[in-house]
């Protein structure tokens, strides 16, 4: 195991998925191909891949998401997982000896995997540095931290109707302070190539260190969306709204919501995203959310095929140091 | 002419044959990638088959993931018509221990029921540790176990034994 990157072996094999820091385009590639051969399962008779037969998942949801949480649970039980799915509710702060009991406890089941959401950042990853070595922990999404999976689906979403990262010019709108979505895409785009990524949001939902994220700063859509390929909506959360960082949600939707006028400065094939759940009318016009360019369904189709292949990946590398040990 | 070739001509006449006695006029090619593949296509250029070709990647069906986990170079399964009541040709380069093809006739029983399923590869190189046999087998070698042969192509297709022990 190497010390700083908990999530890669000494062979530089994916074990556990818990941010995009530390891997590289090889590593997101891999991820990028077994979903592209996982996607067609759903299209057959029988979705589902014995893959991991005997294998016993447990999501651990220590905050509430109904799309994550019912996406990786399908992602498991298309690989013949069994499912576990624990709603935990738990205070803001990580109580560590609380939460490693309710560790040691799942454990002691016999599971094989946890797919940790939690509100704090670094939940994943303590979670990760604490777990019995044959098991696999993915991150559903801690705190403002990271969401690498989501940033997967959207990655391999954006693949599959421009392959090239090379030429691309993405933007990505709205609340970048508090997105653990943005953090994950930018990085994820960064290590694919991407050279054109612009964030368009006011100053108060941006970083103060939003220069070193690899990204060009827009302050608005008239500019950030010329001529780009992709247009990333980012949910913009209620407390944001009520908080003092945004005058209003009709303000909001007055400057920076995607309308069917600002799309069109966008290139014609342009795609739109959105992570989901949208809010209509606040970041997101209707026309454009159901309209042609928008993909936001398929992302939501690509995230099983991803989950899988992402649970496929690191369960699989964990069986193959075990037996190098027995010889 | 090359060797793999000469042994795809031989399957050729085999399985003409074969079809012909089973009163199979309209066979589906199933290519295991990725030798299986290359083959498949041979065969369904000379059988002048309009059906399309089809490629199974077994990856996800092996049973051997809790060793070696996920081959990291998979390429997707392409079944492209209804397999209910279909005759299959599942297609291989070699032959082994069978635990290929239990994989390979799991996976296309997950996209239907098929009519029949025939068996035809490239070499039979015996050593198998499943009941499976083939229908059509371009030849047979008896090979040592510590022995690897591999299809390299697909331009040209070529057969390459080596000895492992001696390497």
């Amino acid at each position: 195991m190497n010390a700083d990157n908990i999530q890669i072996d000494y062979q530089g094999r994916l074990l556990h998925f818990l941010s995009l820091e530390g891997l590289n385009r090889r590593h997101l590639m891999e991820i990028l191909d077994t979903a592209e051969s996982l996607l067609g399962v759903a299209e057959r008779r029988v979705k589902k891949l014995p893959t991991l037969h005997g294998k016993t998942v447990v999501n651990l949801f220590f905050e509430a998401s109904t799309r994550t949480r019912t996406t990786f649970e399908l992602a498991a039980k298309r690989l013949s997982a069994d499912v576990l799915t624990l709603n935990i509710a738990t205070s803001s702060a990580i109580k560590g000896e609380s939460l490693l009991d309710t560790l040691r406890n799942i454990e002691a089941m016999q599971c094989d995997m946890f797919i940790v959401r939690h509100g704090q950042s670094g939940a994943a990853e303590f979670i990760a540095r604490h777990v019995k070595p044959h098991i696999a922990v993915l991150n559903a999404g801690d705190g403002c931290h990271s969401h690498p999976t989501q940033a997967m689906l959207d990655v391999f979403t954006i693949h599959r109707h421009k392959p090239d990262f090379n030429n691309l010019q993405v933007a990505i709108v709205g609340d970048i302070l508090y997105s653990r979505v943005a953090r994950s895409l930018i990085q994820a785009l960064n290590i694919l190539g991407v050279t054109d990524i612009r964030v368009v949001a006011p100053r108060t939902l941006l970083p103060v260190a939003v220069n070193k994220l690899g990204v060009k700063v827009f302050h608005n859509p008239h500019d950030g969306l010329q001529n780009v390929d992709v247009i990333v909506m980012l949910r913009l959360q209620k407390e944001r709204m009520e908080g003092a960082l945004l005058p209003s949600k009709q303000e909001f939707f007055q400057c920076y919501g995607l309308t069917e006028e600002r799309l069109a400065l966008a290139k014609p094939d342009a795609i739109v995203m959105h992570p989901g759940p949208t809010n209509r009318g606040v970041e997101i016009d209707s026309r454009v959310a159901d309209g042609p360019q928008s993909v936001i369904l398929e992302q939501v189709t690509n995230g099983i095929a991803v989950r899988m292949a992402i649970m496929s990946i690191t369960l699989g590398n964990h069986a193959r140091p075990a037996v190098v040990d027995n010889l | 002419m090359r060797e793999a070739e000469l042994l795809i001509e031989a399957m050729t006449v085999k399985l003409r044959y074969l079809l012909a006695r089973r009163g199979i006029s309209e066979p589906a090619l199933v290519g295991v990638h990725t030798g299986g593949v290359w083959i498949a296509e041979q065969l369904r250029k000379r059988l002048d088959l309009t059906t399309p070709l089809c490629r199974l990647d077994v990856s996800f069906y092996r049973d051997d993931f809790s060793r070696i986990g996920v081959n990291p170079q998979i390429c997707p399964s392409e079944l492209p018509f209804d397999v209910d009541g279909r005759d299959l040709v599942l297609v291989d380069d070699v032959l082994h221990t069978g635990r290929t093809i239990r994989a390979a006739l799991n996976e296309l029983f997950d996209y239907g029921r098929p009519a029949s399923v025939l068996l035809a590869v490239l070499v039979d190189r015996g050593g198998r540790e499943l009941p499976i046999e083939a229908n059509v087998s371009g030849s047979r070698l008896e090979l040592p176990a510590d022995s690897h042969i591999q299809l390299l192509g697909p331009e040209p297709l070529q057969l390459l034994i080596q000895n492992v022990s001696s390497t």
